[in-house]
């Protein structure tokens, strides 16, 4: 899994590239502890190279979103492969987040 | 058709796991959306006996059975370590909003597999943890 931080203004995109479990869900944990996340108004997740992801990966944006929100920084996914987006949709998280189609939509959510 | 392998109990073997899995049922010719979810149902679970019950001891090892009779799929994942290990395979539904407003990052796993899985049982055999998955695969 690779996690790769591309701030412009306002808002930080994180591209994610490869599978997300609980072996490498520590690299997107380390990256959305940082402090300076707080300082965006958004904070997208382009999943496109995102090939699999399992609870531990979920439980990573779980467990931040709260602190996000209470800093007033909206998360939004875009670019969602149909087997990834099928795990949210298995728990009941595509009700409970943001999920754009394309990084359009996500920028206008 | 039938296939088998054996991990040691670390994480950075999950990866093995989900492609061994992945490949079986490629070969099978199923959907991309139903292999990933057979996929995770096994990543959930052998992730569970690497971490919670062999504490990522890599001494330990788990052996890992794919049995697919035609739409018939068993699972037999068994765990080699000595600690018993026998979670209930219904769970209960997670509260999600309450988990976000707790930053609360477990508890969704078998959530998972109980969801994708027809049938999740976990029982004792020779002293040993076995969890069996099935499904029919459409």
């Amino acid at each position: 899994m690779k996690v790769t931080a591309q701030p412009a203004d306002s808002t930080l995109t994180l591209i994610l590239d490869g599978e997300l479990d609980a072996s490498s869900a520590v690299v997107l944990d380390t990256e959305l502890n940082k402090p300076e996340l707080l300082k965006y108004k958004k904070v997208l997740i382009d999943c496109q190279r995102l090939s699999y992801i399992s609870s531990a990966g979920l439980g990573v944006f779980i467990s931040h979103l709260q602190r996000l929100q209470d800093a007033n920084v909206k998360l939004v996914f875009f670019n969602m492969q149909e087997k990834v987006f099928n795990v949210f949709e298995i728990l009941g998280l595509d009700s409970l987040m943001n999920i754009a189609p394309t990084q359009e939509a996500a920028l206008a959510a | 058709m039938q296939d088998r392998i054996r991990i040691t109990c670390s994480r950075q073997n999950l990866q093995q796991v989900r492609d061994f899995v992945r490949g079986f049922l490629m070969s099978a010719q199923r959907s991309e959306l139903v292999i990933n979810q057979v996929v995770l149902a096994v990543d959930e679970v052998v992730a569970n006996f690497i971490i919670h019950a062999n504490g990522e001891d890599a001494t330990q090892f788990l052996d890992l059975l794919l049995v697919l009779a035609d739409h018939n799929l068993d699972i037999e994942i068994e765990d080699h370590g000595s600690t018993l290990f026998l979670p209930t395979g219904k769970v209960a539904n997670p509260d999600l909003r309450a988990y976000i407003q707790q930053g609360r990052k477990g508890g969704m796993g078998m959530a998972l597999v109980s969801r994708i899985m027809d049938q999740v049982e976990f029982f004792e055999r020779n002293s040993h943890t076995v969890c069996h998955l099935s499904k029919t695969l459409p």
